[in-house]
């Protein structure tokens, strides 16, 4: 699909906005529709969108296998470093109310931290798995 | 709910894996809408970029591995398999008949933890979408399964498929793959 020059020229135009729609997605599932698990998918739809029209290798060599490893690894660490970070603050393992001074700021601080792990294990792990199946055959 | 039923009844019967997986997209979508219609939107949300977008384009680039025309054995019929469907569906909604009607407010889905959750979480939590505060502080520790879950596939998918490149030696025949 590299000469389709339709293609190249609307996905290049759409990708940004994929993108930022995810962020938004992201940040703003506390008061609306979506959180991590979303954020995550529509992010990797973007890279993988962009994998689909200008190729694997390149995608490869704007996010190479180890930023997405890493952000796999990193993101479950994330989720789970915020239960720890309870637990030595003084509460159970993943309860947020003591994650601050007061307890609804430890909560929100807390779902805010954990949706962005999700997020990023989720779009890391997408993306590992297309690519890996994508660039299988070459 | 009538055209998802028809549009399993067409994955059913079709042969090219192709459209089998495009229209396991247009289920999904359904899906989707129904999830919609019940007000669940964040479930739609999921199925709609999970279902209908993520599967369908990993359900093509396993068919670009392999072949996308579904292997027919000749002269294979299947009464038996077809009697084992028909019970258990019957059995299935059977068991459906004993369940309270959608929405009643006396159901145990609806007395059990969800009156405190919705009645809580403001105070608790100071988040103003619920689904966030149930998924993310109340059932934590489940959407933490879930997170390892999405990592053990990426893992998995790595471990089996993905070192091809770097193990290019005569003896290494994709032997390495333990989940």
């Amino acid at each position: 699909m590299r000469h389709m020059i339709i293609l190249r020229v609307v996905s290049k135009f759409l990708i940004p906005f994929i993108l930022l729609f995810a962020l938004y997605v992201q940040w703003h599932g506390d008061f609306g529709p979506g959180g991590g698990f979303q954020a995550g998918v529509i992010f990797a739809a973007g890279f993988i969108l962009y994998a689909l029209i200008f190729g694997v290798d390149l995608t490869r060599k704007e996010i190479p296998a180890w930023v997405t490893r890493t952000a796999l690894v990193c993101g479950v660490l994330l989720y789970a470093g915020v239960g720890v970070a309870g637990m030595l603050m003084g509460g159970n393992f993943l309860s947020y109310s003591v994650l601050a001074h007061e307890p609804t700021h430890g909560q929100h601080l807390g779902i805010l931290l954990v949706e962005v792990g999700v997020g990023i294990t989720v779009a890391a792990a997408m993306i590992t798995i297309f690519l890996t199946f994508a660039g299988k055959d070459r | 709910m009538g055209m998802m039923a028809a549009t399993g009844l067409a994955v059913a019967r079709l042969r090219n894996l192709f459209s089998v997986v495009m229209l396991g997209g247009i289920f999904s979508l359904l899906g989707a809408a129904v999830y919609v219609v019940l007000d669940a939107v964040d479930v739609a949300f999921t199925e709609a970029a999970v279902g209908a977008g993520i599967s369908t384009v990993l359900m093509l680039g396993t068919l670009a591995l392999t072949s996308s025309e579904e292997k027919v054995t000749p002269g294979h019929k299947s009464v038996g398999a077809l009697i084992v469907v028909i019970v258990t569906g019957a059995v299935l909604i059977y068991g459906t008949l004993d369940m309270p009607r959608y929405g009643d407010p006396t159901a145990p889905i609806n007395s059990h933890v969800a009156p405190r959750y919705l009645e809580q979480s403001p105070n608790e939590t100071a988040v103003p979408n619920v689904v966030t505060s149930v998924l993310a502080s109340y059932r934590g520790y489940d959407t933490l399964g879930e997170t390892f879950v999405i990592f053990t596939a990426a893992i998995g998918v790595l471990a089996l498929i993905g070192r091809g490149r770097r193990k290019r030696k005569p003896s290494s025949n994709s032997d390495g793959g333990d989940e």
